[in-house]
């Protein structure tokens, strides 16, 4: 009747895991009941859980990627200490519980907290940078942020349900094959993931159509903001990529599910060939995750340098040339494994390529704050903290990108150390650039800059102090994963490596005390102008938080940077660029729950595939498919906005950029 | 801009001196750009140079200091060789990499809003001359390193012969859980936990694994190579002084993993044979039977030695006549 599902996947016996879910449970649960006795439930389904609105998904997302980043780094305080305590000693995890942590660590941190904060950064943004009212396919929007939810869902239910994988972030066969890992860990680890992953490629093509289909008159592809350019790299590579993860995925399920032989050591089985297709999707998946980071800078360095993005054309071609190289270079994860000089040379060459234009886009960067009027607000910093420090992760990717200084230091430490100094340094003060840059606008007021610069300078110096000694272990021949150890000359450097680790909570300390404080303060940071940076693109011209159809009138755009070109004008001429328009309804889409009841039916297929309970899952699967019925067969489905309502709306926020243009100084 | 290359390929210090100034300068002339306010600022220079001598006088030895086992010591040539491609091709790249960090800062301060003396220019975006010389910097260190990558890759590797004349030394290494069995096929021995190799002469390894993938690596001798069920990599090494070095399986393996570290002890070849003819004294036989115990996963550190092995064992590993090792042998949900 249950499968496998019996008191004994509860771990009554590892006090750690047990504690932390029965915690995660118990905040889950009062966070619950705090909406529920406040009467919030109503509101939450009818404005959020049923929303298709691009701008509250793009929200949820980022929370989403929030939440799950403090999960992940419990995770890697666990690991941190665990090392530090580790010498000559078994520590406190022992490696059946450590095994887990850091496969959970990598898993949580990719895909539940870089992937939704960057997806959400471009669900909330593009479309109102094009100038549009929302996403081409609304409903497929919250359809994919629902999955994506769904698998961070089942990742956290096997804290406290079974276990997770032990075999690392990526399930290297033959390791994860049935016969070396029996548990329920992989099979957490693979249903979380495809469920997860095809919410990610259905958000995919709704950007790529997006983009491509539906920009504001005028907006032509070399006028879009760099930002869309970027999202529209990573998205494309979306597309072409995860298709192959999830067949990856979808054949390691058949390896363990039906006996087939993919991966396995016998019957034909070729482990190789998982190494090799899932970094086909590995590989350019950083670059899906970095790209929009990426876009996130040029608009922050070209903002608060109040100058226009410094070779905007060739940043377009670098992040091209970025996008069709990042197929290329997928054998560098593995050059140890014995290819000849011929093949290791060709990919470490490629690899090495990937750096010339993202060398330019460094100095793109530089010339954009050359001649400009620096203003050192908290974006900027991590711009600038972001320059210097990713300029240090892409020197040691090029130095593991040549084969010979590869076959030393492949699997170290100092590969850890790479890939988080390109992670954190890259993606994630991308996405705290473009969380405290656009949180203005998502909420209409602004988070407090100094709390923001504390945090920031914590993470900083915690990053350098956390890292730079796992290069120089890396260098001492230390590997990752190791649970234990007994040479005498990594100690220390493990025990700085923990104490960074330490000055990154505090980052994370101030970066919540920072929201706290803002939002008990709010009144007082109120941004009433829509405009609190001084901004270049289109997003500025509405008001914060932007009514739901963005824009009364789709913009008419006449030029690269079009809110900063009706700036000026509007400046020069002591009046708004475009008189009082005739209102006229909108159509927008209608909220629905189809996102939220699919995810539901796909957290239960998930879950009884996991645990054998064959019913439930097709119990699930109908569930699902009658849902797609029940969506197909809808009757209305949009909602008008009444003409009166655009205007009232819409006059407000022309009021109030009058008022502004009054007071502001002729320039 | 070969003359940057020709910097680097001097030293450290000529970089340090020159390479700034020209690039910068160079910048300044073609482009003719007010870049020269900002190299005005004396201490931009002296300051690159001190960071520059920082990196290299403090971060290098500090890796090395104290660390017998650092990768930066090494005790053969395969390693002394990766480690010299290692610190060439950091080398060239520090050489844009800490004035692009320095110009960062440099350009962010002194264009502060702030500073009065900056000159605004709000409508700059474009310079032809510029940008060739920015897509170029990367393109020529990519040129660069890029050859350094395609010899290297060649010069070193793995499968490829030692330049010696003594005839290379043959073993045998076998990744179990969590164990490592190196088996000696010329000697007819086999050492579990512990590899011993004479000094200066160059050591064939063919690797597999009995079950899971594993990477043999011994960080100040040799490359890292994989070990894989079912299939036979190369490695080819040598040892210059004698000494225990540590190796340790650079691939995660399972719970045991951790466990998986051994020595190697590199002696005299007249010591080696000794060992040899000690070890064919005593210890078991490492018969398929044996085999088999040892396919039972186990964490156990001890090192032994077999006197002698069946004929064709390691054949048969990685034929798979010998079949992969069973893993955990568990139906329970939760692997304990």
């Amino acid at each position: 009747m249950l499968g496998k599902l019996n008191w004994n996947a509860i771990p009554f016996d590892q006090p750690i895991p047990l504690a932390a879910g029965i915690l995660v449970f118990l905040v889950l649960l009062g966070v619950l009941a705090f909406i529920t006795v406040k009467g919030y439930i109503p509101y939450l389904w009818r404005e959020w859980i049923t929303s298709v609105d691009h701008k509250r998904i793009g929200i949820m997302y980022c929370l989403l990627a929030l939440v799950m980043l403090l999960r992940g780094f419990i995770d890697a305080l666990m690991m941190r200490s665990q090392q530090a305590l580790a010498f000559h000693a078994p520590g406190y995890l022992p490696p059946e519980h450590y095994d887990q942590i850091f496969s959970a660590h990598g898993t949580i941190m990719i895909f539940f907290v870089a992937m939704p904060f960057i997806v959400g950064l471009m669900n909330f943004v593009v479309p109102l940078q094009l100038g549009v009212r929302d996403v081409a396919f609304p409903t497929f929007n919250s359809v994919s942020f629902w999955l994506t939810a769904s698998g961070a869902l089942l990742v956290n239910i096997s804290l406290i349900i079974g276990e997770f994988a032990k075999t690392g972030w990526l399930p290297y066969p033959p390791l994860s094959e049935l016969k070396y890992s029996p548990g329920v860990g992989v099979d957490y680890y693979l249903w979380a993931l495809q469920i997860a992953g095809v919410g990610t490629l259905l958000a995919g093509i709704n950007m790529v159509t997006t983009i491509l289909k539906m920009r504001a008159p005028g907006m032509s592809y070399t006028r879009m903001p760099i930002f869309c350019w970027t999202s529209l790299a990573s998205n494309l590579l979306i597309v072409a990529a995860f298709p192959i993860l999830t067949a990856v995925l979808a054949m390691l399920i058949l390896d363990r599910y039906l006996g087939f032989h993919f991966f396995t050591n016998e019957a034909g089985g070729n482990p190789m060939l998982f190494m090799n297709l899932i970094w086909v999707w590995g590989h350019p998946e950083v670059y899906i995750l970095i790209l929009p980071a990426f876009g996130v800078f040029s608009e922050v360095i070209s903002t608060f340098s109040g100058k226009p993005l410094f070779g905007y054309r060739s940043m377009i071609m670098a992040t091209m040339v970025i996008c069709i190289l990042s197929f290329m270079v997928w054998l560098h994860h593995f050059f140890t494994m014995g290819a000849g000089g011929d093949v290791n040379g060709f990919f470490g060459i490629a690899t090495m390529i990937i750096a010339v234009p993202t060398g330019v886009k460094v100095f793109n960067w530089l010339l954009t704050m050359y001649g400009g009027r620096v203003r050192f607000n908290t974006p900027m910093l991590w711009s600038i903290g972001f320059m210097v420090t990713f300029v240090i992760g892409g020197m040691t990717g090029v130095l593991l990108a040549v084969p010979p200084a590869d076959f030393v230091l492949h699997n170290s430490l100092f590969l850890v150390a790479h890939f988080h100094n390109v992670i954190i340094g890259g993606v994630l003060f991308g996405a705290f650039a473009g969380y405290n840059y656009w949180f203005p606008k998502a909420f209409g007021f602004k988070l407090d800059e100094r709390l923001g610069k504390i945090a920031f300078w914590f993470w900083f110096i915690g990053f350098y102090v956390a890292f730079l000694p796992l290069y120089v272990l890396g260098l001492l021949g230390m590997t990752r994963r190791l649970q234990h150890y007994d040479v005498p000359q990594w100690h220390p450097w493990l025990l700085v490596a923990a104490f960074g680790a330490l000055l990154i909570l505090c980052g994370i300390g101030f970066q919540i005390a920072q929201l706290i404080v803002s939002i008990r303060t709010s009144d007082h940071r109120r941004d009433l102008t829509g405009d609190p940076w001084d901004g270049r693109t289109l997003e500025w011209a509405t008001s914060s938080p932007p009514p739901s159809f963005n824009f009364a009138v789709l913009p008419n755009v006449k030029g690269e940077e079009p809110y900063w070109g009706m700036k000026l004008k509007a400046r020069e001429t002591m009046h708004l660029v475009t008189d009082e328009p005739q209102y006229e309804p909108i159509d927008m889409p209608r909220n629905n729950p189809t996102g939220f009841v699919t995810a539901f039916f796909a957290v239960i297929i998930g879950f009884a595939m996991i645990w054998h309970i064959w019913w439930l899952a097709v119990l699930g699967l109908a569930g699902a498919y009658a849902t797609f019925v029940v969506f197909a067969w809808r009757d209305v489905a949009e909602t008008e906005i009444s003409a009166d309502e655009v205007a009232r709306i819409d006059r407000a926020n022309r009021a109030i950029r009058t008022v502004v243009l009054k007071r502001r100084p002729k320039q | 801009m070969l003359y940057i290359f020709l910097v680097v390929a001097l030293g450290e210090n000529q970089i340090s001196r020159n390479y700034l100034l020209i690039f910068v300068r160079r910048v300044t002339l073609e482009t003719g750009l007010p870049l020269k306010n900002m190299l005005n600022q004396p201490n931009l220079v002296s300051v690159a140079r001190q960071a520059f001598r920082c990196i290299v006088g403090i971060v290098f030895p500090l890796a090395l200091c104290g660390c017998n086992e650092s990768i930066l010591s090494p005790a053969g040539p395969i390693a002394e060789a990766e480690r010299v491609i290692l610190l060439n091709s950091l080398t060239i790249m520090l050489a844009i990499v800490i004035p692009t960090i320095l110009a960062t800062l440099a350009i962010a301060w002194w264009f502060r809003a702030s500073n009065a003396r900056a000159n605004y220019l709000p409508r700059w975006s474009y310079s032809g001359r510029l940008e060739l010389i920015i897509w170029s910097i990367p393109t020529l260190v990519i040129l660069f390193l890029g050859g350094i990558t395609w010899i290297g890759s060649h010069d070193l590797d793995p499968a490829l012969p030692l330049n010696s004349k003594v005839k290379p030394l043959e073993i045998d290494v076998v990744a179990l859980d969590w164990r490592w069995l190196f088996i000696y096929p010329e000697q007819n021995i086999a050492s579990i936990n512990r590899l011993v190799a004479p000094v200066g002469v160059p050591v064939h390894l063919r690797i597999t694994s009995a079950t899971v993938f594993n990477v043999f690596f011994v960080p100040r001798i040799a490359s890292e190579i994989y070990a894989m069920n079912g299939m036979a990599t190369q490695l080819n090494l040598e040892v210059d002084k004698p000494g225990t070095y540590f190796g340790l399986s650079a691939h995660f393996s399972g719970d045991g993993f951790s466990d998986m570290m051994f020595d190697m002890n590199a002696v005299s070849a007249t010591n080696f044979s000794a060992w040899a003819d000690q070890s064919r004294k005593s210890g078991p036989i490492l018969d398929k039977a044996a085999y088999y115990g040892l396919l039972r996963q186990s964490r156990d550190k001890e090192a032994y030695t077999y006197r002698r092995v069946q004929n064709g064992l390691f054949d048969d590993i990685v034929m798979q006549k010998l079949p992969p090792g069973d893993g955990p042998h568990t139906n329970d949900t939760r692997e304990k």
